[in-house]
């Protein structure tokens, strides 16, 4: 049996074998990629219910938000250019890695990524603890932290994503331009969270 | 879809040939990646909660043949009520199509396991906790609010039970989140490969079908749940009128998800019968192509329908016409499956062993369940009987007479394969009897009542409606007792059954190339595809009358070798 | 395929019509009609019954013949014929479906046009819009409820587009935890029990104070959720004299089942009476009539009356506050 090109690593996506195998099957390709984009369709759903329950309050509340719980924008903006630029930053760690096998540069530059979201994470607390108001204090008001925190709650598994590829990339060997699933699904990931971010900026925020 | 023997490429070398090994019978308490495991796993837990989802039944049976709320509380009956149709859909019909779905999907389509085997461990695990999470509840505080847990009364009733019930539908979402993930990675990228899609065993299609409603759907459960949650324990009010919410944009993404879902609970058992019914009557699924694609078109159609079940809400008038008109072209292409199953059986040899039985069982009760479903789509009637026992007795004819009817057909075909042993055909036999007459004595007499006025989800009502309800009690008894035979049959047969060999039932999908029970790595040796899922009458007009399949199937494997 | 002769399957085929054609008509299965729009509702049921007894008879009975007809003899190990498929039927098969949903769907939505659901729009030119413009008190527009003009779109049934809309006796209904509230803002009366006269379009506003609840009035198939912040509303005219359960449908807690009243279609003489009579009573100190006390704390007097129709003992009615929380 021809041996697989397939990371053994320890994500729950990871394609594994029977110990008592003695296959005489023709070996499947590498669909842990596969599988990541039809788990974040679904995932993507999750905040497609969120935003459709938000933009049925907007259309049936008249002033939404209400007075006194108007937002600042100008954190968040800076935020949010943080957090697009951080998915540049990030794809071109995994194209050094993909094109050269250059594992130091996915390192700086996958860093750097993590930087940018713990700053990112850092300037919603940030925001968090100056508003004036709170979780109860209206519809609107919930609907912004819950929105934001879950999503913020997205940011932070992400950036836990891209530590573990940190970690794991120690290991000489363990990427190169043939094995780098962990660090493409990182990516995809992350991407993935960048755009629901913008959406979710532009109804909060802009709408 | 002829007879095609291949030689696979050449750079495939015969293998040593193994002994398979067998499971040993602690594999079942275990987190073991193989499918087949899991998927009796799934299996067998889904029974043990029917019995009590049924029992539950029972008692609610039992209190409504007075009108008097004296056997339970009302409250208690509330309870019993919401926890009966929770399990009975999240906890039965749902992980009993998962079960069928692990383990014949990787059969049929000639792979050796799921595409994430570890990943299909942790979707059953999440099971059985999310299964207790609602029995715990029963102890400190169930929920009562129905198995829909609409907002006001959801956020007032029990804080306790309802976060219980919140917490147990989202293990058990995302448990069905992860299974879906895996089905739909299978079918699409590990067939076998000379298998295209249209020589797909039509549970494949069916199981496809299912994946995305699941994909698409239970994320929008999921969000409604977490601000219900919001509202229940952290004072926001994103549904409760009280602080500025809407109730009804709850209702909204609740049906976005769970009429989808009551497709996720049929198409599985739809596949089940499009199996079980060519192999028993000896002929080719009746227009294959229709069939395989009347499960998309019922999928995408299932997601466009959802305010059906809030005709009488917070709906608009247009949009009530909308969603009418969505709801019955879906009598569209379920006809044409039901049209293409009788004509399937037109003409066929009709083996009316049990699995035939509950099949046509299946199609007869569904068709009942069906035909009132179209009725319950038009507005002006549907004004008239929502939130009635017209209603419930709509869902119990496609629920208990669709789905459960062919999980006990797909039961029987199958279990020669799972455990190699025959079961006990007169059992079988008694089992549907019984089952069959119970149903429909419990469920027919609900549609009257319904619309003489009685309302659903109640422990009291006006004594005028006894009679009916007491036929329904006395069907309701009936239908627990055939569970006996089925269980005695089951574990008396899995011990003691006469061994089944490969294919008992001269089958042509590929689950049945296999030894009984299939080996740990599913083939000993490459299996081959050799025929359609469904050419049957082909062999004997081609070859020797008296080859079998089996036969056929020795010669072609020694062709390779 | 062994089809059947000719002569049998039109035979077959004209018993199955006549039968279905029958059945529709002489099911027996609603309750007395006491509208004109409970039968329209009628019409359309026993239209689609026809359809289903149609279907029922041809499949189930197709069924029941091949059970016999196509059993396999013992020991016959051979296969059926090897038939994939039949474009034609298949064609066939789609369509006479499609053609009759088509048409159950036309008709469904000619009599929901005719009970008045579709109210706003069909009344557009002839300007019978008001019913449509009660805004409700928390300012609340209703749910994707606007069309391109902004103005609200009835949420339940409102005037049927043929029934000139003079002299409509307005009620306003509150649904609360238990009981139905009727308040008739003509003449102050404040009840628990609705009356109406004969002949007299009713236009309901339909409220609700805590929970979920549904209005549903059997004899005149019509029924319309209660929901909290929001106002529906049920338009009726009432052709029949007798005494109407009003049940509610919605789950609204554990005694869900106990939340019901009565409906009086009285002749004009015995409404006046009864408003008259009312009326006086309304004035007299407010411990006569139970209804008229709506506090939400005083639930268990309020009930007290109706413990009897209920069914529940006197003491379950009193663990009632305990249920009711604080909304
Ligand atoms: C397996 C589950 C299942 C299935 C398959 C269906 C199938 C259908 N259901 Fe059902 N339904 C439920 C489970 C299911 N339902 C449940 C659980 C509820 C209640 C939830 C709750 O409130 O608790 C419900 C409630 C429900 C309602 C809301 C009622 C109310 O609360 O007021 C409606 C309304 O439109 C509806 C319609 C339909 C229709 C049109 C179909 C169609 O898919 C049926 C299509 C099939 C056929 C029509 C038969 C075969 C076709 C032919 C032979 C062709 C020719 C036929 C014609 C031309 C008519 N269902
Ligand atoms: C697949 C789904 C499914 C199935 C199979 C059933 C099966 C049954 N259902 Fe249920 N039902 C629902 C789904 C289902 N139901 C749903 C979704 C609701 C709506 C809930 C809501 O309104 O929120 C509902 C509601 C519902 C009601 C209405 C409650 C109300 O509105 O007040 C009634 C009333 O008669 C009822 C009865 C029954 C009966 C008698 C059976 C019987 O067929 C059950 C037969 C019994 C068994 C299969 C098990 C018997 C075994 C034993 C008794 C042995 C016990 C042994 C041990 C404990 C070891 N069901
Ligand atoms: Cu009020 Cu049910
Ligand atoms: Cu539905």
């Amino acid at each position: 049996m021809q041996s697989s090109t397939i990371d053994e690593s320890q994500t729950v996506l990871n394609y594994s074998h029977d110990a008592d195998s003695a296959s005489g099957h023709h070996e499947h390709p590498d669909l842990r990629m596969f599988g990541v984009a039809v788990f974040l369709v679904a995932e993507s759903m999750i905040f497609l219910g969120l935003f459709a329950a938000f933009l049925i309050y907007k259309a049936m509340i008249p002033e939404f938000p209400p007075e006194g719980t108007e937002l600042e924008l100008l954190l968040p903006g800076i935020n949010t250019i943080i957090l697009i630029s951080s998915s540049f930053v990030m794809h071109k760690g995994q194209s050094l890695l993909k094109n050269g096998d250059d594992v130091k540069g996915l390192q700086i530059w996958f860093g750097l990524t993590a930087l940018m979201g713990a700053i990112f994470l850092g300037g919603q607390v940030y925001e968090y603890t100056h508003l004036p108001f709170t979780l109860a204090t209206n519809l609107f008001a919930s609907c912004f932290y819950v929105l934001t925190g879950f999503h913020g709650l997205h940011v932070t598994f992400g950036l836990l994503l891209i530590l573990a590829v940190l970690w794991r990339s120690r290991k000489t060997g363990h990427y190169s331009s043939e094995k780098h699933f962990g660090v493409e699904a990182a990516e995809l990931y992350w991407h993935f969270v960048d755009v629901v971010w913008i959406i979710l900026f532009g109804l909060v925020y802009l709408l | 879809m002829t007879l095609q023997v291949e030689r696979p490429p050449s750079s495939q070398e015969p293998k040593p040939h193994t002994v398979p090994h067998q499971r040993k019978w602690t594999d079942y308490f275990t987190f073991c990646t193989d499918h087949k495991v899991i998927g009796i796993q799934y299996l067998v837990t889904s029974f043990m909660f029917s019995f009590i989802g049924g029992a539950m039944a029972e008692v609610m049976r039992t209190e409504l043949a007075t009108p008097n709320p004296d056997v339970v509380q009302p409250e208690f009956y509330n309870q019993l009520m919401t926890l009966h149709g929770t399990i009975m859909l999240f906890l039965w019909i749902i992980p009993a199509g998962a079960a069928f779905a692990n383990y014949l999907i990787p059969l049929m389509i000639g792979a050796e396991d799921m595409a994430f085997p570890r990943l299909n461990a942790v979707a059953f695990w999440m099971i059985p906790p999310g299964g207790l999470l609602l029995i715990v509840s029963l102890l400190i505080d169930a929920p009562q609010a129905g198995w829909t847990s609409y907002p006001p009364l959801s956020l007032v009733s029990g804080q306790w039970g309802e976060e219980l019930w919140i917490l147990s539908i989202l293990t058990l979402g995302t448990s069905s989140i992860l299974g879906g993930l895996n089905f739909l990675v299978t079918i699409w990228k590990m067939r076998m490969p000379d298998m295209d899609v249209y020589s797909m065993p039509l549970f494949c299609w069916s199981m496809l079908a299912t994946a995305l409603l699941v994909l698409i759907g239970t994320p929008v459960l999921a969000a409604a749940l977490i601000l219900l949650s919001f509202d229940l324990l952290a004072g926001t009010s994103f549904f409760n009128p009280a602080g500025g919410g809407d109730p009804i944009v709850y209702q909204h993404m609740f049906w976005f998800y769970s009429h989808p879902a009551v497709y996720i609970m049929v198409l599985p058992f739809f596949g089940v019968i499009s199996e079980v019914l060519p192999v028993h009557a000896r002929k080719p699924i009746f227009g294959y192509r229709a069939i395989a694609y009347s499960s998309l078109a019922i999928a995408f159609l299932g997601l466009i329908v959802w305010a059906h079940h809030m005709f009488t809400s917070g709906t608009p008038g247009w949009l009530r016409m909308f969603f009418m008109a969505t709801t019955m072209i879906i009598a569209v292409p379920t006809g044409i499956k039901i049209f293409g199953w009788c004509a399937t059986l037109w003409g066929g040899k009709i083996n009316l062993n049990t699995p035939m039985l509950f099949g046509i069982g299946f199609i007869s009760s569904f068709l009942i369940g069906g035909l009132t479903g179209v009725m319950v789509a038009s507005v002006p009637f549907d004004i008239h009987v929502h939130d009635t026992y017209f209603i419930v007795g709509h869902f119990h004819y496609v629920l208990f007479g669709g789905g459960i009817l062919g999980l006990y057909s797909g039961v029987y075909h199958w279990f020669p394969k799972m455990s190699g042993r025959m079961y006990n055909e007169t059992l079988g036999k008694i089992h549907f009897a019984l089952t069959f007459i119970g149903i429909n004595l419990t469920f027919l007499p609900m549609h009257p009542l319904g619309m003489q006025g009685m309302n659903r989800r109640v422990a009291l009502y006006d004594p005028k409606f006894q009679f009916l309800n007491i036929l329904c009690t006395i069907g309701a008894y009936i239908t627990a007792v055939s569970v006996l035979p089925f269980v005695v049959n089951m574990v008396w047969s899995v011990f003691k059954g006469k061994p089944a060999g490969r294919n008992p039932w001269r089958a042509l999908t590929m689950e049945w190339q296999t030894t009984s029970p299939p080996a740990i790595e599913n083939f000993d040796e490459e299996p081959i595809l050799w025929a359609g899922p469904y050419d049957y009458g082909i062999d004997t007009q081609m070859l020797d009358e008296d080859q079998s399949v089996d036969e056929l199937l020795a010669q072609a494997s020694a062709e390779v070798n | 395929m062994n089809i059947p002769s000719n002569i049998v399957t039109l035979l077959i085929g004209v018993t199955i019509t006549l039968v279905s054609l029958w059945y529709g008509q002489n099911h027996g299965l609603l309750p007395i009609a006491a509208s004109e729009e409970a039968l329209q509702v009628d019409g359309i049921f026993n239209f689609m019954m026809t359809i289903a007894t149609g279907l029922f008879l041809l499949i189930e009975g197709a069924l029941i013949f091949m059970i016999f007809r196509f059993r396999r003899n013992e020991g016959d190990e051979t296969d059926g014929p090897h038939i994939e498929g039949n474009v034609p039927l298949e064609i066939v098969w789609t369509a006479i479906p499609a053609v009759i949903v088509f048409m159950i769907a036309i008709y469904s939505f000619e009599v929901y046009n005719q009970m008045g659901g579709l109210d706003p729009m069909a009344a557009g030119d002839t300007g019978t819009q008001e019913i449509a413009h009660h805004h409700s008190p928390t300012g609340n527009a209703n749910l994707i409820a606007l069309d391109s003009n902004g103005s609200e779109i009835a949420l339940g049934l409102g005037s049927s587009p043929e029934r000139a809309e003079d002299q409509t006796l307005m009620v306003e209904v509150n649904g609360i935890q238990y009981a139905w509230l009727f308040n008739y803002p003509d003449t102050g009366i404040l009840t628990g029990e609705l009356h109406i006269p004969i002949n007299r379009e009713v236009n309901l506003k339909i409220k609700a104070g805590d929970v979920l609840h549904a209005f549903w009035l059997p004899e005149f198939r019509i029924k319309q959720d209660a929901i909290p912040g929001r106002e529906t509303q049920l338009t009726f005219t009432a052709t029949r004299l007798g005494e109407y359960p009003i049940v509610c449908a919605e789950l609204c807690g554990a005694y869900h089942g106990g939340m019901k009243s009565t409906l009086y279609v009285q002749t004009q003489e015995e409404y006046d009476q009864w408003v008259q009579s009312n009326t006086l009573a309304q004035t007299e100190p407010l411990k006569e009539s139970v209804a008229t006390n709506p506090a939400p704390t005083s639930q268990e007097q309020f009930l007290e009356p109706f413990v009897e129709q209920m069914g529940v003992e006197a003491e379950t009615v009193n663990q009632l506050h305990a249920l009711h929380h604080e909304m």
